[in-house]
Formats: C-alpha cells, structure tokens, sequence
C-alpha cells in the first residue's frame, strides 16, 4: 500500500507532465481516465489503481488543489458505472467505463414507471428475446437526463409467471434508436430535468444484458446502495491555481449547459450555507425564533455530514453497513432540507415569493421553496428509507405482504 | 469515531463492570437510598479499574488519556445509569482544576480524585448558562458567600471545587464540604439517579487554587457538556434499542405491534436523530483532544443529543403502553435520566442560541 507521501508525489508528478489548460476537455479526460487517475478506486485493469476510498480521497485533494479537472462523474453515469463494474462482464466493463469517466457518454436511469415506483419491483416494462435480441416494449417515467442520454440503465420483465423479484431483468440501453421516445417533463419548480420514456420494440443487443436473466433485482438493489449512499459528501478544499485556458472554459460551459436543467440540484438541499449571512443581511439574526431554528438546521446538517463519515468509516474497516448508513443519510438529508426550507421562509417573508434577477438571491431563495420537495422523493422515497431503517436495520417485523405468487396474478395500477 | 485498538478493549472493560455493578436492580436500591451510591462499588471502579484517573495526567496520579476515552465511559455509564460521583467528582472537579487550577494545587487536590479516595465536586452557580456563572456565590477575598440550588452529589463530597466572579475572569477555590460556613442540604429531584444538593456559603473560609479567564471557564463548560453529550448518547441508544426489542414482542390485533408502519417509521426517524447526535456527541470528544473543529462543537452535540434522547425516552414510555407509564417497569429510570441531562448545564434551546453567538463572534 503506498503511503500518502508517495501518492501525492507519484500523483503530483503525472500532473506536472500531464495537465495542460490548453487541451481540449476530451483530451484531457483522456489523458486523466488512461493515466489510472479518473477513478483511483477502481481495479488496474479498468482505469483503476485499487486504491482505497482513503488513498482515493488523497488524490481527489491533490487533483482540487491543482485545479484538475475531474472526470465526469455527475448524475446517474456513476450509478452505471458502479454498478457496471460491480455487475459486470469484463466485456461490459471494457466498452463502457472508459467513455463514462470521459464524459463522452452520458447516461440516465430508466427504473420508475407510470404504475411502480417505490414498488420498483412491480414494473411492467417487457423485455422478450426474439431474433437473438432482447426487445423492450413499455413506458418509463421520472427519467432524470434521458433527454441527453447516450445510454440508459433499464429493468423490464422477462417473466411474468415467476414472483415480481425473479422475473426481471437488467440491461444497457442505447437511447440512440427508433424505439426510444423521450419527452421532457416540466417540474413543479418550472425545470425540466426529469422526463418520460416510451420504448416501442426498443432493441437491446444480447451482450447488454447485465447479469443473468430473471437476476436484475439484485443488479438494481446494488444501483439503489448508491444512489442512496451518495448523499452527505462534501468537500472545502480550495484551488490554488488560477483556472485559465481551453479546458476550462470547455469545462464551465459543460457545467453550464449540460447542467443547465440542474441549476436547481443544490436549492433542493436546503442551502443550508445562505442561512446565516442571509439572516445577517436581512436584520433577522436577532429575532431569538430565527436564532433557534437556523443553529438548528446547521447542527442537523453538520451532525449529518460526521454520521455520514463515521459509517463510510465503519464500512471501510469491514463492516457491512453500506444500505443502512445510505438510508439514514438520505432520510438525514431530507430533514435538513426541510429546515432549510423553513428558516429561509422565515428570514426573507414575504420576498421569498419573488423570482428573477432582483429577487432575493435573483430568485435562488424561491426556488428552494419549490425544490425541497424533490429531495423526499427521488431516489426512493423518505417512506420507504424508514421501511428499510426499521426493518434491517433495527430488525422490526415486515409488512403483511399482498403481493406474493406469480406476479401475473398481483392487483397491480 | 474510528477508535484505535485499545479505545475499543477500554470500552469494553468499563462496558463490562457497568452491566455487572450497574444493572436495574442495583439502580433502584442506589437511587432509594440518601447517598446514592455503593462505596464499595465506588472503590472498585477506582482501584481495580482505575476510571476516575482516565483523563488525568500521570504526573497527578491518574492515566494521562484523552477526552475521547472519558466519553467512551461517558456511554458505558449512561447506558447503564451508573449511579456515583464520577461526573460531579473525577469530570467536574478534576476538569475544573485540570482547567484552571496552580500547579501546586494541581498536586495536591487531584491525586486523590483519580484514586477515588477523595469526592469532590464542582459548585456551578448556573447550571443552566455559562454567562451566568459566578454570579450567585461572591468571595470576599477568600471568604465565600451565596447559595447554589444544585450543585451534583455534595452530600457525599469531601471537597467543594468553587467557581466565583474574579474582576473580567474567575477565581477557583476549594473548601472542604464540613468547613464552617457550609452547609449542603439534598435535594429532591424526579432524576434520583443523580443527586442534587443545595449548597450554602455563609462566610466560609476558602483555599483560593486557581484562576480561569472566560475563555477557560468556556473551555470547561464545552468540556463538562461534551461528557454530558456522551452519557446522553450512551443512555439514548440502549434505551431506543430495548424500546425496538419490545415492539417485537408484544402483541396486539395478532400481530407485533412493530409490524405497524406508524411506530415502524417512528423508530426509523429516532434512529436518525440519534445518528447524528451520536457523531456529533464523538467528534465533540475528539475536537476537544486535538484542538480542532468549529468553536461551537459542544453545543452543536448538546442540543441534538438532548432533543434526541427526549424524544426517544417520550416514545420509550409510549410504545409500552400503560407498562411504560408503571414505577415497576424499568423505562421511567432512563426518561428521568433524560429529562436531567436536557437541562443540566443547557436546554437544547440554551446552545442552539450560545451556538449563533458563537458564529456571529467567529464572522
Ligand atoms: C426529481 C426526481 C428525479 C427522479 N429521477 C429518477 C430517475 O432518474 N430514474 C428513475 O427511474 N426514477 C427517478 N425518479 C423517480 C423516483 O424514484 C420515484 O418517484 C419514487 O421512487 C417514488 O415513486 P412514485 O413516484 O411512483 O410514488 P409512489 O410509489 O406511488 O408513492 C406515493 C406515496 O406513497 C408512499 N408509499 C409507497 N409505498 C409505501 C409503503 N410501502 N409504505 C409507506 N408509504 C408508501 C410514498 O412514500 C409516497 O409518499 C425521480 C423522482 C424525482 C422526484
């Protein structure tokens, strides 16, 4: 195991040769991605150097410090890539991971549909294999990105006569063909970042198939551990270089307009960070109401942050908490945003009703009212995290189930 | 927290004198009584085990480790309602002098409280607000006078640790409880785990043993809260999980009553308040040990742990039922022990408001 002396030495020496502001954004991910520093944590043989998340996170201050570019890692592209080299065959692994970590593939997430959400597994997407391909005929819905993915994740059934967990299926998707049909949604919030999917003899080649037919619950339930163990990271490490040149004026504008639909991402959390200047600048740190609710909410976000670290921590030296911390931190995550939420209604009145550029904030204090509510939802709701706290994690007895036998047979939408 | 190797062996050495010497059964026979603890037990925990030195240096007689190991046996002893003068003797005297004492003081006062051969005890005149220390007690050169309302477990100490207004700072005394001019009188309390005296100073001649400025006297109370914090997280989680255990057992409409989403959910959402509280309550110890973290850790952790552990002593009674509400069954010990952690040395609402100060200071 190298030490954090060698690492910052072995790592800062490939930045020395290799970071140039004057590459392409491409071009340099490429570069980062094929030197084994896009994703330390992963194996050598694919972009990797098995780091753990400890010598990972080295790299990761070292790379911010000297104003790297990371590789692309946004959205639900890391929720395949997690679970594509959790899942995978190494041919999957071989052709995908690459582009994920370049960014030149972007991907989306195609689980929820119109009549199963929390209930995932009682999907009715279909997935038949006729002429050596897997053919897909349904609708999905709350597809975050699909309107510029390349590639999506996809559960469908492959067996109806089986109890709902064994007869589905998982594969990859290319979004590029015929029978994928993507319309935007326009949110609550007036974004659009969700969408709706109709696949009509969608076609999935036979070597997508991730994991054996009848077994893609357990591929989706390894999605799920982190879509929901992403929640409570942080960073306050700052650049010490200046950020000039082709490459990083290729970068902001990824995050400009790539991003543009998720403008919204950080009012959803709350902003627990505009709290007590906004309460400074408005005269409201004095009201004693306002005083209680806003160390309130910076104690419940900070005592989330060290919750976070202290499972990833217990995880790391072996334990096998990983579902229960990322149930915790997401239902945590909820709470605080709620609370921000409520503190910034009570710092800003009435102006919290405006939106536009002479606003409070140009209109980021209105769109954390109507963007918190986004955070319970996605990603499983705050039910069902409390489902899974109390059932595995505090061993409390299952609900009295109704949807047990072959799945042809379950009162369904 | 990630505790080394002999963190862990140390928790389970106190953990296990703790479920031997401290079970209900001995909990309620302690708290009946007027002393409130087993002086033998008391010499055991001091000679065998060695607690009441853990976070003295060795230079005065005591172990020399950190704040960390204190709140490791902070939890042990909250879990198991440990009753004797362990806060108010070896934490809240010995830090106090730790804190603020001479040297030679130093020497002479705290080989004694890490042998558990001397209880001592620390006269706050406000356990509820540090600004409000020293204001209740006046010294007169060396000559104290004021009463307190509650000072923990005078009644059993030989030497009285006194805080008092000393021109922008404080001075520190320390008077022998049986000196004339004092006078200590137990108090009723609904927490009987802990006992709470009435301590009064009617021109009583003091040895003067140390100054503390108000950072220091801060310092001592964030230190004080921070073992508090860590007691209440040991006694929180104990009793949310034999809370859990029953909804397992007991059954209504031929089903557990933890099969019913409503408690289900409630004790997911109490298991989240006491995650965060638990890792605030840790990182408090560790700030404290290194000198790190933001000036306002040990309020951050007092306020979720005291709303955390309210909360779940409230559903500890309400999931049992009428049983929950009985004298006989055993919840009503920890909901008390609650309720007097809640409000000594700062309510929830008490920090979260020291917490702004504090950031408004920093800003
Ligand atoms: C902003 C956003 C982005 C999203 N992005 C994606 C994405 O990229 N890909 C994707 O596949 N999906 C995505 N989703 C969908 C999301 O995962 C689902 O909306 C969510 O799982 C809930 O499913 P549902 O909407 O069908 O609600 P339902 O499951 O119908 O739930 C309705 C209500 O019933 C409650 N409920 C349901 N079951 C139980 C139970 N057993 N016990 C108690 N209460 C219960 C729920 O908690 C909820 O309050 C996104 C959603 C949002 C809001």
């Amino acid at each position: 195991m190298p030490s954090r002396e060698e690492i910052i030495e072995e790592a800062g020496a490939w930045l020395e040769e290799n970071l140039d502001p004057n590459l392409s954004l491409v071009e340099w991910r490429s570069r980062l991605v094929d030197g084994g520093w896009g994703s330390p944590r992963w194996p050598k043989e694919y972009w990797g150097r098995g780091y753990t998340t400890e010598e990972t996170n080295v790299v990761t201050s070292l790379f911010i410090r000297k104003g790297a570019v990371p590789a692309a890692s946004a959205g639900s592209r890391n929720l395949a890539a997690e679970t594509i080299l959790a899942c995978g065959t190494d041919d999957q692994k071989k052709r995908f991971l690459r582009g994920i970590l370049t960014g030149e593939d972007f991907w989306c997430q195609l689980f929820s549909e119109p009549g199963s959400g929390s209930d995932l597994a009682g999907l009715t997407t279909k997935a038949e294999f006729k002429d050596g391909k897997w053919v897909i005929n349904g609708q999905k819905v709350w597809n975050t990105s699909a309107h510029h993915a390349d590639w999506g994740i996809l559960v469908a059934r492959t067996n109806w006569d089986v109890p709902k967990h064994q007869g589905i299926s998982y594969f990859l998707i290319n979004m590029h063909q015929p029978g994928v049909e993507v319309r935007p949604l326009r949110q609550m919030n007036d974004h659009a970042s969700f969408n709706e999917v109709f696949l009509t003899d969608a076609i999935v080649e036979p070597e997508n198939l991730v994991g054996a037919e009848g077994e893609g619950w357990a591929v989706a339930k390894t999605t799920l551990s982190y879509e929901r163990g992403g929640f409570g990271t942080v960073s306050d490490i700052e650049c010490e270089v200046e950020k000039k040149g082709r490459l990083y004026d290729e970068y902001d504008e990824e995050m400009r307009e790539a991003n543009e639909p998720y403008v919204w991402y950080p009012q959803r959390q709350g902003r627990v960070d505009l709290a007590v200047p906004r309460a400074q600048a408005t005269g409201t740190i004095k009201d004693g109401a306002v005083r209680q609710e806003v160390a309130r909410l910076i104690s419940m976000k900070r005592g989330a942050e060290l919750a976070a670290r202290a499972a990833k921590a217990k995880v790391r030296s072996g334990s096998n908490e990983i579902v229960s911390a990322g149930s915790i931190g997401k239902l945590a995550s909820s709470f605080v945003a709620r609370q921000g939420a409520k503190v910034h209604t009570m710092i800003s009145g009435a102006d919290s009703l405006l939106k536009g550029e002479d606003s409070a904030e140009q209109g980021v204090i209105a769109e954390i009212l109507v963007s918190v509510p986004a955070i319970s939802i996605a990603g499983g709701t705050d039910e069902i995290q409390k489902n899974i706290i109390s059932e595995r994690v505090l061993g409390m007895p299952k609900e009295m189930r109704a949807d047990t036998g072959p799945f042809r047979d379950i009162k369904r939408n | 927290m990630e505790l080394t190797e002999d963190q862990i062996q140390f928790g389970e050495v106190v953990e296990r004198f703790m479920a031997d010497k401290s079970p209900p059964t001995v909990v309620r026979k302690l708290m009946a009584t007027e002393e409130g603890y087993d002086p033998a037990v008391w010499k055991q925990l001091c000679e065998e085990v060695g607690l009441a030195g853990t976070h003295i240096p060795e230079e005065y007689g005591g172990f020399g480790f950190s704040d960390v190991e204190l709140a490791i046996a902070a939890a042990a002893m909250g879990k198991h309602l440990f009753c004797g003068p362990f806060f108010s003797s070896a934490v809240m005297a010995g830090c106090a002098i730790l804190e603020g004492g001479t040297d030679e003081n130093k020497e002479a006062l705290l080989p004694g409280i890490a042998a558990g051969t001397t209880i001592a005890t620390l006269v706050l005149d406000s356990l509820d607000k540090v600004e409000e220390v020293g204001q209740k007690v006046t010294a007169d050169g060396d000559v104290l006078s004021g009463q307190v309302p509650i000072v923990i477990d005078a009644h059993i100490a030989d030497t009285l640790i006194v805080i008092t207004a000393d021109g922008n700072g404080y001075a520190l005394f320390s008077i022998d409880k049986g000196a004339d001019g004092v006078s200590v009188r137990l108090r009723e309390s609904i927490d009987e785990t802990r006992k709470t005296c009435e301590v009064t100073f009617t021109n009583a001649k003091a040895n003067r043993i140390g100054s503390l400025d108000i950072v220091g006297l801060n310092r001592l109370w964030d230190r004080l809260v921070t073992f508090l914090t860590n007691e209440m997280i040991g006694g929180a989680k104990h009793l949310l999980e034999t809370t859990v255990e029953f909804t397992k057992m007991r059954f209504q409409f031929g089903r557990p009553i933890g099969s019913f989403q409503g408690l289900k959910h409630r004790c997911a959402d109490l298991l989240m308040e006491l995650e965060l509280a638990k890792a605030s309550a840790e990182y408090a110890a560790l700030c404290y040990v290194k000198g790190t973290g933001e000036p306002y850790v040990a309020s951050m952790a007092k306020n979720l742990a005291g709303d955390a552990y309210t909360n779940i002593a409230i559903a500890g009674v309400q999931l049992r039922g009428g049983l929950g509400f009985t004298w006989e069954e055993d919840t009503h010990l920890w909901f008390k022990r609650a309720k007097g952690s809640e409000v000594l040395l700062g309510t929830p609402h008490y920090h979260r408001e020291r917490m702004m100060t504090i950031i408004e200071e920093a800003s």
